[in-house]
């Protein structure tokens, strides 16, 4: 074996009691970040993450209040625990930042997304999009002899699911918003 | 006074209204008009430096030596991005600096205006906050906020960004408000926590405190209770290069620094530990070694201001957040509560065994009359010194560094600036310059390599203009030393680029800046030399010529764990595998 392999906690090469460290199982959490609305503040959120190495898998941002001057941002990322702890860590100490929640460890919560599909066929095809859409209750907001336009909102995998569906119906074009989430109860 | 001024004039107001007395800058363009009002005032003295990077080392060289803010003052452009390593520098030791950058005026930004910079952008992955300015009426404001915010939780360096039609319109100036931010770090540690490390240290066998620059970033209080804990648990102290000095050296506790390059018997203590108590350090990579194989018996203790530096590197059994002054009086308090408990048998005991190691003299060379041994140098410097409590030492970056880590004994706090974070080289005589503003009769001595020293040589100007009696002791070996060392372990002893072929005559050198020179190759001269030097009332570059194929020990190749340590050059053959090989 390379040393370049060694796995973790391995004491083949090690003359040592190696006690476990972190777990290198990888989660996905989803982060609500109350930050100031201010210029830049979307770069020193983003940069944080691409200059330590964190994965953003969706992210949106809007104001939230107005007369505050706050916007929230929800990131879905992936890390280890150890690695979504520094997240949560990293994101606190932005100035701007004013709060961190982590939806997916404080309890439970609700996550939803938009989500349009351009769908363009004829005959069947066409028949089987609209039924299709029915199902998931996607609304259709924009039509032509050989295309539709559908709205969708609904958690990331059901959104997903209707993309797969779609795609052999001649889907073209897809436009997701990314996640927001909010806590469960009051 | 009228509240009404212009933009220039609310920065100087504002800086007065902070305390300031000191800037370090170089004016420009998009500056002019706060120039004009520095100019017109005589509270805050201006400090001309010859490059913007040596304006934000000498700042900080004031900050470490004060634990006062430091302030830059540099035009927009060039002038910015010039000081992009000094704040990256002061960013990565969190040290508290506020920069004040010119801008283009606000309806130039965005057109490539000449010497305009997106300087926000540029620094904002290398401050911990910085701000544009487009209005006046929000600048002193700004101004306050960002001494609030470099200078709160972990210290770092801040900057604010002002166009100049900012700096010639007129607003309301607001003076300092007490606490309007949001922005407010914990400073008291749990107290169940705290709690929990006063139970361990209460059983520990083999106690270890490992100590770093949050130390000295807290203020003296938290050297004086780390010294009244230390000293009452009877626990063996070490420190990273950063908190030199917040322990003394000639304390009874002290076990010399730790790390790469550190003592036998502190990493050996390290490795050994059965509760390692960590103050203000962040576990650096220079420090652990090989992760998995650190420390890998203890329970570990970790107080530290910043939250995301628990767990980031080690996993901590007990962590605690807050301000280590305000932690350590609460464990002191608590330890003594529950009646000043220790395992005193083992502790001794534990205590023999780091004798033992340290009968090991790690630091041990060999010595030369023909030739200045580095390490006699910074002995010979040492003892020459030692006695004055006003002795501050500054570094450059390399082995000089680690040579003066080891071999200079620091007894107190803020006496002891180096780039340990980012490594800059040139950091040192800028810094120096910065020390010695703050304390015009103190002795002040930059350590450096004849390489790190010429990247910012030009601050000999600033030194002679403003009759700094700074001392620039260089160990020259001709060398790129650490690089050379490396090279030696690492790379089959093929020395790419790591000398210089072309150096200048120091002596000539300094005499063309107006300084005094200093040339010294024999170890017989070298005490009569450096007495020359202390003696002379005004900036002195030595010219140390040392052994030019010394390297450093001990050392812990990368990639290995503490106790793989080298002592010197007969165990160094393939000591760094492939694995290794890749770290720097």
């Amino acid at each position: 074996m390379s040393p370049l392999h060694i796995q973790k906690g391995s004491t083949s090469h090690s003359a040592y009691n190696l006690r476990p460290t972190f777990s290198d199982v990888e989660e996905r959490h989803t982060l609500a970040v109350l930050v100031d609305n201010e210029a830049g503040v979307l770069a020193r959120v983003i940069g944080l993450f691409s200059g330590r190495g964190y994965n953003i898998e969706s992210l949106t941002v809007a104001e939230v209040d107005h007369t505050g001057h706050l916007s929230r941002i929800t990131i879905v990322t992936k890390g280890t625990p150890q690695v979504i702890a520094q997240i949560q860590a990293q994101l606190g100490r932005i100035v701007s930042v004013h709060d961190v929640h982590d939806l997916t460890t404080e309890g439970s919560s609700v996550e939803r997304e938009l989500a349009m599909f351009k769908v363009s066929g004829e005959g069947d095809r066409r028949v089987e999009a609209l039924r299709i859409a029915e199902i998931f209750r996607a609304n259709v907001v924009d039509s032509t002899l050989t295309s539709f336009v559908f709205e969708i909102t609904g958690a990331p995998e059901k959104i997903d699911a209707f993309a797969d569906l779609m795609r052999p119906l001649g889907l073209t074009e897809i436009a997701r918003t990314g996640v927001a989430a909010l806590m469960r109860g009051a | 006074m009228t509240r009404e001024m212009t933009g220039a004039k609310m920065v100087v107001q504002a800086l007065k209204d902070q305390g300031v007395d000191t800037v370090f800058g170089y004016p420009g363009g998009a500056v002019l008009p706060i120039y004009d009002e520095v100019f017109q005032q005589n509270d805050i003295r201006h400090i001309l430096v010859r490059h913007e990077q040596g304006a934000v080392h000498a700042a900080e060289g004031y900050a470490r030596s004060t634990g006062k803010p430091g302030v830059v003052l540099v035009t927009s452009g060039p002038g910015a991005t010039n000081a992009v390593t000094g704040i990256t520098d002061a960013l990565m030791d969190s040290i508290p600096l506020v920069v004040l950058t010119g801008q283009v005026p606000t309806f130039m930004i965005g057109s490539d205006a000449f010497q305009e910079a997106d300087t926000v952008g540029i620094t904002r992955a290398c401050t911990k906050h910085n701000w544009l300015v487009k209005d006046t009426t929000a600048l002193s404001g700004t101004i306050h906020e960002a001494f609030h915010v470099a200078t709160s939780g972990r210290p770092g360096p801040v900057l604010i960004d002002i166009p100049k039609d900012v700096q010639f319109a007129t607003g309301t100036y607001a003076p300092p408000k007490p606490a309007v931010s949001h922005y407010q770090p914990r400073v008291k540690g749990d107290i169940a926590s705290i709690t929990e490390l006063v139970e361990a240290m209460e059983t520990a066998k083999k106690p270890v405190f490992y100590t770093g620059g949050g130390v000295i970033n807290s203020g003296p209080a938290a050297s004086q209770l780390l010294r009244e804990l230390v000293d009452a648990t009877g626990f063996p102290i070490t420190s990273t290069l950063m908190g030199l000095g917040s322990y003394p050296a000639s304390g009874q506790n002290w076990m010399g620094m730790l790390g790469m390059h550190g003592l036998y018997e502190a990493n050996l203590a390290m490795h050994g530990c059965d509760l390692l108590i960590n103050i203000g350090a962040r576990f650096d990579d220079r420090i652990t070694g090989r992760i998995d194989a650190f420390s890998p018996n203890s329970i570990k203790a970790h107080i530290d201001i910043d939250p995301s530096s628990i767990n980031k590197v080690i996993k901590t059994d007990i962590p605690i957040v807050g301000d280590v002054a305000h932690v350590l009086e609460d464990v002191l308090k608590v330890w003594k509560s529950r009646g000043r408990k220790t395992d005193a048998a083992h502790v001794k005991a534990w205590r023999a065994q780091i004798d033992e190691w340290r009968g090991v003299k790690c630091l041990t060379y060999a010595g030369s009359d023909q030739a200045i041994k580095p390490q006699y140098a910074m002995e010979r410097l040492e003892a020459l010194t030692k006695d004055r409590k006003d002795r501050f030492i500054c570094t450059e970056v390399g082995q000089h560094q680690m040579w003066a880590a080891q071999f200079l004994g620091f007894e107190d706090p803020n006496h002891w600036m180096t780039s340990g974070g980012l490594g800059t080289m040139g950091y040192g005589t800028p810094a120096s310059i910065g020390v010695q503003i703050a304390h015009p009769d103190a002795l002040v001595i930059n350590v450096a390599g004849e390489a790190s020293w010429l990247m910012n040589m030009q601050e000999m100007g600033t030194a002679v203009q403003y009759r700094l009696p700074v001392k620039q002791f260089i160990l020259n070996n001709e060398r790129l030393g650490m690089v050379r060392q490396w090279q030696e372990l690492l790379h089959g002893e093929r020395y790419s680029h790591s000398w210089s072929e072309a150096l200048p005559d120091f002596v000539k050198l300094a005499e063309a800046f107006g300084a005094k020179g200093i040339y010294c190759d024999n170890p017989a001269d070298l005490d009569d030399a450096i007495a020359e030097m202390l003696a002379y009332d005004g900036p002195v570059i030595f010219d140390c010529v040392v052994e030019k194929h010394e390297n450093c020990f001990p050392m812990i190749p990368s990639g290995k764990a503490h106790n793989e340590m080298l002592l010197g050059e007969a165990e160094t053959q393939g000591v760094i595998d492939s694995k290794g090989s890749v770290l720097v």
